[in-house]
Parts: structure tokens; sequence; C-alpha cells
């Protein structure tokens, strides 16, 4: 009985060791030398897996970062500079700042303002809609409603309103990876810069048709009249096929395309609720009463 | 009696108006012609606004190899070239003419006799059917002159003209082959003259037996023409489909007919054919059924390309107060419109107009294995498979189960019980592979 047990003791301590000597030797042959600082380096990064970088993954970005041993071109959105900044210091190396992003909805054809005509009871993705018709409201350029930009939004930072029938992005929790930039069909998303105090002017439409036919669908699209070009002092607003365009780099939030605009195509987000405006309203109602 | 292989549905026929011969239209007072009538380029604009036209005028030429010229359909003024709304609901180039009487351009012979002579050499007779901008008239309106060049290297042995006419409602080229049966058969000599070949065989469902009989008694005299009744299947009118179903071959994935020795044209097509090479006119006009179960009338007429369609809603009585949806097309393969004020092209075969109640959508609910879109595929294609690979985005996966070999039919979501829009999610795959391919092929 005793002998039975040692035998089998001994046979697989035995073996065990032999294993042991084995994978010893073996991993000494084939061990991969690895930079430490990719570790460090992917230990700072988010860990989303989002992909907004460029790369599949986290750690494909640390790979990338510490491979080309510079900063220049790359960028995790999701992090933002003081992620870039921890990795930079990993590396020695210094992180340009980058103007922090956001995801913004160019299009304002909510149910009030651009009504249905027709009803979709196709498979609810924007992809087919898009491919097959112009839309609900008959605007070929606006949005179709159906989420694909929030199945798409890997942070929870987008979801439709019921009432408006259009996506909203959730300030604090857009990141600006560009995944709904990507998922729009008809290119109504963009990224812009987050502003200061989080302050923002953009024109909210997207359509290059001409003033009338836009209007005929959608009370709140840009005619392209070029009234909000004419009292720019910055040169911030472009007009190109009837659609005006305002670039973020240069707008300084002075809000008088906000108030030329006719059609109130362009959005103020985050400002101050103003007073002139208002009094100058009732000022001119007034004006009408008493003539 | 020969139908094709794999898959197919019987849906509920409904040809309402198959008595009803075809009546003309009265001429609109504008049309809008929009100047991509075909697959492939659009045409470029001719003339400019403010010039007069006649009917049968050259406004637009197809400049591109798959591209077709553009007629007008009306005499009078060109009143602007502008963007009009098609039947997509898109604004596509279009040239809008108000109509000022009927005036006819004066090479087109309008004699009523009918041209058996046949006098044109191949090269001419493809030539005259490009100049003409003859378009297949199934549907999918792709140029017949591309079609009847047979590339290097691959030989033509027959000729299929496609009577089957496999779409619930329609009736547009049944009534065609009963009025205009021995018109055909000549445009069908004419092609098989430009192709090369001896043989043709029209193909034409069983349910249309007095077309059947009529084209039967009218190929005696036609040497090499033979018509071959086949057995009620949808979607038996798809090229690949109906080759299947008259020879037994069977098309290669991602080949073309040509690849089998087979060129298939549409019955319309041969009666524009023709028109354009012996009559000398081109296409603008073609046979349009406005059919639905509440319509007062039913019927098929011959309609002038740009013609709106609320002009032909008008003509069978206006509209039904419970009309849930107007179809362009028939009610397995069409297309919603989204408002009437848009205009006939080249492919539109019908109008169909469906009360509510008929148009509505299965409410969407999970897919229970059953695999009868499986047994309904005429493709033998996995369609809850692909459905399912474009909705998770597994576009590669999509491709490699021939995502591409889809004749975008409808059998799939006809037979599922759970009503799920398989097809929907399918015509996305077919457009997100197809766009991987291209880039692929750029790069």
């Amino acid at each position: 009985m005793s002998g039975t047990l040692i035998f089998a003791v001994t046979v697989l301590g035995s073996l065990g060791i032999l294993a042991a000597v084995i994978l010893y030797f073996v991993a000494r042959k084939f061990k991969v030398i690895e930079d430490p600082n990719i570790d460090r380096v992917a230990a700072e990064l988010p860990g989303a897996n989002c992909g907004a970088c460029g790369y599949a993954g986290c750690r494909n970005f640390a790979e990338a970062i510490v491979a080309a041993g510079t900063l220049d071109g790359f960028f995790c959105p999701v992090g933002g500079n003081t992620v870039m900044k921890n990795a930079g210091a990993i590396l020695g190396l210094e992180a340009v700042a980058v103007t922090p992003q956001m995801a913004v909805v160019r299009c304002n054809g909510s149910f009030a303002h651009a009504p249905q005509k027709v009803r979709f009871d196709g498979a609810r993705t924007c992809a087919f809609a898009h491919a097959l018709y112009a839309g609900e409201s008959g605007c070929p350029h606006g949005c179709l409603g159906l989420g694909d930009c929030v199945r798409a939004c890997t942070f929870d930072a987008m979801f439709m309103d019921e009432e408006t029938g259009l996506p909203v992005v959730i300030e604090d929790k857009c990141v600006a990876c560009g995944a709904c930039v990507k998922a729009c069909p008809r290119g109504i998303i963009e990224m812009r810069n987050k502003g200061p105090k989080n302050r923002r002017i953009y024109v909210s439409c997207i359509n290059e048709e001409k003033g009338s036919v836009a209007r005929k669908n959608c009370s709140v699209a840009c005619t392209g009249c070029g009234a909000c070009v004419k009292v720019c002092k910055f040169d911030a607003i472009t007009l190109d096929n009837n659609l005006a365009y305002i670039d973020f780099k240069k707008c300084t939030l002075c809000r008088k395309c906000v108030t030329e605009c006719p059609t109130d195509a362009i959005v103020e987000i985050n400002l101050p609720p103003r007073k002139e405006r208002n009094q100058g309203r009732e000022l001119e109602e007034n004006i009408v009463q008493t003539l | 009696m020969r139908t094709f292989r794999l898959g197919g549905v019987h849906p509920e026929e409904n040809k309402l108006s198959a008595g009803r011969p075809i009546e003309v239209l009265p001429l609109p007072s504008k049309v809008f012609i929009p100047v991509s009538q075909s697959m492939g380029a659009p045409a470029k604009v001719k003339v400019k606004k403010g010039d007069r036209v006649v009917v049968g005028q050259l406004i637009a030429r197809g400049e591109a190899f798959i591209s077709s010229n553009v007629h007008s359909s009306v005499s009078g003024v060109v009143a602007r070239i502008d963007h009009v709304t098609e039947q997509s609901g898109y604004r596509k180039e279009a040239v809008i003419i108000d109509v000022e009487g009927d005036v006819w351009d004066e090479a087109i012979d309008r004699s009523p006799a009918i041209d058996r002579e046949i006098r044109h050499t191949p090269k001419e007779i493809v030539d005259r059917i490009f100049q003409a901008g003859v378009v297949g008239m199934g549907g999918a309106t792709f140029p017949s002159h591309v079609k009847l060049m047979v590339p290097d290297g691959k030989k033509a042995e027959m000729l299929i003209i496609n009577g089957v006419e496999c779409e619930p409602y329609l009736t547009a080229d049944h009534r065609l082959m009963l009025e205009k049966g021995e018109e055909i058969l000549i445009g069908a000599t004419l092609m098989m003259r430009g192709l090369g070949v001896k043989t043709c065989i029209v193909g034409i469902e069983n349910n249309k037996p007095n077309a059947i009989a009529h084209m039967s008694r009218l190929a005696v005299d036609f040497e090499g023409i033979e018509v071959q009744p086949l057995r009620v299947k949808y979607p038996q009118g798809g090229e690949k489909q109906l080759i299947q179903a008259l020879t037994g071959r069977e098309v290669p994935s991602g080949r073309l007919p040509v690849e089998v020795g087979c060129v298939v044209h549409n019955v319309g097509t041969a009666y524009a054919v023709y028109e354009a090479v012996q009559k000398n006119k081109p296409l603008f006009e073609r046979v349009v059924t406005v059919t639905g179960r509440r319509l007062k009338q039913p019927s098929n007429f011959w309609v002038r390309i740009g013609t709106p369609v609320s002009a032909l809603l008008e003509a069978v009585g206006g509209v039904p107060g419970d009309t849930g949806k107007i179809i362009s097309g028939g009610p397995m393969m069409g297309k919603a419109l989204t408002m009437t004020d848009v205009p006939v092209v080249k492919g539109s075969s019908g109008i169909l107009v469906l009360p509510a109640q008929e148009s509505q959508r299965m409410s969407v609910r999970p897919c229970i294995r059953c695999a009868r879109c499986l047994r309904a595929c005429p493709m033998g294609l996995q369609p809850y498979l692909l459905a399912q690979l474009v909705e998770h985005k597994e576009y590669e996966r999509a491709g490699r189960e021939r995502v591409m070999d889809c004749i975008e039919c409808g059998s799939c979501h006809y037979t599922c019980p759970s009503g799920r829009p398989l097809l929907d999610y399918i015509r996305v795959g077919k457009i997100t592979v197809g766009q991987i391919m291209r880039r692929r092929i750029k790069n």
C-alpha cells in the first residue's frame, strides 16, 4: 500500500521537476523583449478600445507611440490632453495640446420644423432609409431619425429625443471619438471645437438646395441668403452651394449671425440669454402697435 | 411544364387589368423628363431654356459607354432645366417642357402598317437601338444596345424574350403581347440579327393562356422563334431564373448571362427595338399599368415619358380615401412613392394603389429559424443570415456569403412568418459590400 503511494509521488514529482526545467530553458530561449514603456503608456490610456485614435485598440495605440518615438500625429480623443500629457511624461516627450472637440448634429428638422409627409415602415436603420428615399419630411439632406449614430456611440453619449425625432449629444459624455460621424449616411454630424465654456455657434443645416425648395420641407433650413456672411466681421462664415458654414476656428461667438438669420438656422449653445434682442423685439412690437 | 429549380414563392396574382386594352393617356400640360433614365452615367442635356422641341427630338445624349439617349416625349417649349423630385424623393436633373400641340419629328414613320422587311445590317441595328435610347423595359433600365454587344471571347447562342411578367398586379407586358405580338417578334428577329444568333425563346407564364396562344400562332411565321409556356412561380421574370427555367443552364455567381450563351430582353424592349429600327421612333412612351383593388377601373395606358404620376391616377378616377401606399412597380419589387408629382420614367411598369390595410407591414418579431427564407430564395442564399450579418456590420462575411448575388426579389421578406425586414438589411449589405469592393479595386 505505502509502496504504491511512494511510487506515485516520486514519479509525479520527478515529472513535475523535469517539466519545470524544460519550461525554464524554453522560456529563456523564446523570451520576447518588450519595451516596458508600452505597458506603462497603455496603463495611462482610457482602455475603451473605441478605435477613435485610428488604431484597433488602446494597446496598439501605445505600441505605435512607443515605436514612433514622437507624439506628432497621435491623439487619444477620449483621454484628451491630460492623457496625452501623462503618456508624454513617461516617454520624456512633449505633448502638443489639442483643442477639445465634440459631436454636433447639424440638423434642426424636428417634427415641428419639418413635418412628416410620409411614414417609413422599413428596417429601422438610417443606412437603408438613405439608400431608399429622401426621408419622412421630404428633405433629402436632413436627419432620418432612425438612430444609426446613437447605436454607433460606445460611450452612451447620444440618445434620440422622442419629441423632436433628432439625436441629442450629451456634452459631458461625448469624447469626440467620431463613430457617429462615420455612422451617419448623410454626413450631418460634425466634430467641432467644444468652444470656450462649451459655447458654440453653428449652422444647423446641411441642405444645399435652393432656398425656396429647402424651405418647402423645413422651416429652419438654411436658404443660402447670405445675411450671416454680410454681418460677420471676422470672415468666419462662408457660403457654398446655398449653404452657410461657420468656421469654428475664426468664430468669436459674437452672435450677430444668430440674430440676423431669417430662418433661425444658426444655433447657439450654452450662451447666456440676451436681453437686448428681446427688448428690441418688444420695442418693434410696440412701434407696430402704435402705428 | 418548366420552371426554375430553386426557391420561389406564389403571391396572389391579382391581374385586375388583364382584360383592359391599352388606352392612350391624354397629353399632360407639362412633362418632367429626367436625363438619367438608365443604369450608368446620366445623359448630357442638349437643349436650352426656351428651345422649341418636337416629339422624338433628342434632348440629352448618353456619352458614357453605359448610358442612354433621352428624347422629348412631347412637342412644345423647354420651360427650364432644373432638378426635380424623382420617384425616390431625391432631386435629379430633368428637362421640363410645356406641351404645345403634338408635332412629331418628320423622320418618324407614323403609319400603322407593320413593317416586316429587315433591311439593316447587325451593326446598324445596334446603332439605331442606341440612338433611340432603348433601355430594358422590365424595370432595371440597363441600356439595351450594350446587352447586344457581346464582350470579346464570349459567344451568344440564343436570345430569350421575357414575357413572364411574374410581378402580381402588373399587366403591361401581357397586354403588349396581345396587341403588338407581331411587332414584338419582329423586334426579337432584329435583336437576333444584331447578336448573330439563330434561336430565340419567348418565355410566358401559363397564367396568360391567351398570350401564349396568340404568340405561338404568330411565331409560326418567324424562323427560329419558339414560344415556351412556363409554370407560374415568382420571380420567374428574373434574368437568371428565366434562363434556368428555359434552358436548364445556371449563370455562375457574379457573371453575366452571356457566360452561358444567353441574352435576355423584355417584350417591352423587343417592341421598342421594333419601333426604333423599323419605324425610326425613339423610346418616348411606354405601357404603364395603373391598378389596385379599390380603384374604379384598373387600366393599362400608353404614357409619354415624363408625365406626372398624378395624371395617371386621375385617369383611373382618383386615389380612393383609404389608400396606404402608392407603389411604382409591382408589389414585390416596387418602391413606395413619397409624392404623386413625380414623372413616369422608362423603367416604370406600373402604378399600384394599395389600401392602408393591405400595405401595412407586419410588426417585426425575432427570427424563429424556420428556414422558410432559405427555401424561398431563388438564388440559394441564406437571407436570415445575411440580414443578421448586415445588422451586426459583418460586411466581410456577408460578402463571402454572396450577398452580392441577391436579386432583391423580396421572396424572403414575403415568406417570413416573423415579418422581419430581411431584404431591407440585405440591400444595405449590397450597397456597403459593393462600396468596399470598389474601394479595393481602386487601391
